[in-house]
């Protein structure tokens, strides 16, 4: 961990975030009855998954799950010094009619959840889009806000928050870094 | 980042690493031809212009499909049609078309090198979509995107180019790419089509059962009838009984190898009915990546060069603190 960082979440903290969160999301649609899960590019896609699995022990039911890949949405495209890189959008069943958990790992402007929404709606017409995020740390530039949160994080701007997952970072924890510019 | 060119003009100095990165981009862009709504706002405000001086169905629709599906828009200009009857030039062609700010130009002439001196005249990006016999990058690439999905890789393939090489510029391109990305050549025609330095390119030889023994690929060429006033083969006739490739010829393949060509095709002439419209054949996909191949290349090369750079230097990977949720008073300003 570098010097400047400081954890806010450790495996366990995510683990029972992430068991709460699941129940939340079956308490409101009242079991699973046309629920599916999409992921947001890279951590969201990891989360929707233990999301998935706490349902499934939860209510014995597979919910079929999906990707969405944000990179041609972006409003920030020409702005970006790096070019994005585009990993494809995996949605391999019809969302018309589907009540869709879209599911991020960090909610801070909302213009990743404004670009998700963009990039689903040419994929159909769902029954409704409820937001699932591990962390809201604030600083909304848009008018949107997350229907299940695993933790509120008040953060000032100049701080950044790292979410690190087992499948693609090794570990699980969630930490704040200050004094990065963002 | 490993692709950063302003220009795609030819293959012949671009990287393994390069066009891989180009490949991946257009496997990407696949899935978006397979939604029922197949367009994604990612240029959207953007202005591309193919200038068209050579007649082409293929590679103008595929660029302006790509173009389109991305959301930006396309002026598609042919030389019969334009100020280049009343006798203006390349340049001034190009110049009045840049003074329009498009973000990028796609071309197609019958001169080699034409796109190379437009770049050295031009900011916007400029796109070669066929120069004379010297490349077509953007049909290499489709090729090399059809024999990877179809086989995995491309280092250590046997591939096949068969007929008019000398004065393809769909061979040449391939030629480098294949070459930088490890896969073995055998360039098959009549000795008058296969000038002497492609014998450093790869294995050459004027018998095609030879040239497909055991290929995985065989990457059949439009013999260019329009390009043949020099009298290369005695008859159209002659040409079809040594060098056209019949179902006969495909049996020394391996048993699953590809045929491909870049169409338009001369049925009968170079390839048979019966093999073009066979089991082997991938001609189908190939136009169909044609299209994710254009979109990956537009996408990479639009003019990004706009940002501010105060505003760049501010943008965070999409992975770190949320992605693009990671703003700055002046991004903010800007992207409104």
């Amino acid at each position: 961990m570098a010097p400047n960082e400081r954890v806010v979440m450790d495996a366990q903290a995510i683990e029972r975030a992430l068991t709460r969160v699941a129940h939340e999301v079956l308490e409101h649609n009242k079991g699973t009855e046309r629920l599916v899960l999409v992921g947001i590019r890279s951590r969201g896609v990891h989360i929707a998954e233990r999301l998935r699995d706490r349902i499934h022990t939860i209510e014995g039911v597979e919910v079929p799950a999906g990707i969405i890949d944000i990179t041609l949405y972006r409003d920030d495209l020409s702005r970006s010094k790096q070019r994005p890189e585009v990993r494809g959008t995996q949605i391999p069943f019809a969302i018309d009619d589907t009540r869709v958990i879209l599911v991020d790992d960090v909610l801070y402007t909302g213009r990743t959840i404004r670009a998700a929404l963009d990039a689903l709606m040419d994929f159909g017409r769902p029954l409704s889009v409820q937001l699932v995020v591990l962390i809201d740390r604030g600083h909304r530039e848009l008018p949107i806000r997350a229907d299940y949160v695993g933790k509120n994080l008040p953060t000032a701007v100049n701080e950044s928050v790292h979410v690190r997952l087992k499948e693609s970072d090794g570990r699980d924890e969630v930490v704040i870094a200050r004094g990065e510019e963002c | 980042m490993p692709f950063t060119r302003r220009h795609l003009l030819g293959l012949e100095d671009v990287s393994s690493e390069e066009l891989t990165y180009l490949l991946d981009t257009a496997l990407s862009f696949k899935e978006i031809s397979e939604r029922e709504i197949k367009k994604v706002p990612t240029l959207r405000g953007k202005t591309v212009i193919g200038l068209f001086y050579e007649p082409s169905t293929r590679t103008r629709t595929s660029f302006e499909i790509a173009a389109k599906r991305m959301s930006a828009d396309f002026v598609s200009l042919s030389a019969a049609t334009s100020s280049v009857t009343k006798g203006e030039t390349l340049l001034d062609t190009a110049r009045n078309l840049a003074a329009m700010r498009p973000d990028a130009i796609i071309l197609r002439h019958a001169s080699s090198g034409a796109s190379h001196f437009l770049a050295a005249h031009l900011d916007c990006p400029i796109i070669n979509a066929g120069d004379g016999a010297h490349e077509h990058p953007t049909q290499a690439l489709l090729d090399l995107l059809t024999i990877r999905e179809r086989k995995g890789r491309l280092a250590g393939l046997t591939v096949a180019i068969i007929g008019d090489i000398l004065h393809s510029r769909v061979a040449r391109s391939n030629i480098f790419a294949l070459r930088t990305l490890g896969a073995s050549l055998r360039l098959v025609g009549p000795p008058t089509l296969l000038a002497p330095e492609l014998r450093t390119w790869g294995e050459v030889t004027t018998d095609l059962s030879e040239g497909v023994h055991d290929a995985d690929v065989i990457m059949m060429l439009r013999l260019q009838l329009e390009r043949q006033g020099k009298n290369f083969f005695p008859t159209v006739d002659e040409y079809s009984r040594y060098f056209c490739l019949t179902e006969r010829a495909v049996s020394c393949a391996k048993p699953d190898v590809i045929i491909m060509h870049p169409g338009p095709i001369n049925r009968g002439i170079e390839i048979a009915s019966d093999v073009a419209d066979g089991p082997y054949s991938v001609i189908m996909d190939q136009v169909t990546n044609g299209i994710a191949v254009r979109m990956a290349v537009l996408y990479l090369l639009i003019d990004r060069a706009k940002a501010e750079p105060e505003v760049e230097a501010e943008t965070q990977s999409q992975s770190a603190a949320g992605g693009m949720d990671a703003p700055a008073p002046r991004l903010r300003r800007n992207v409104g």
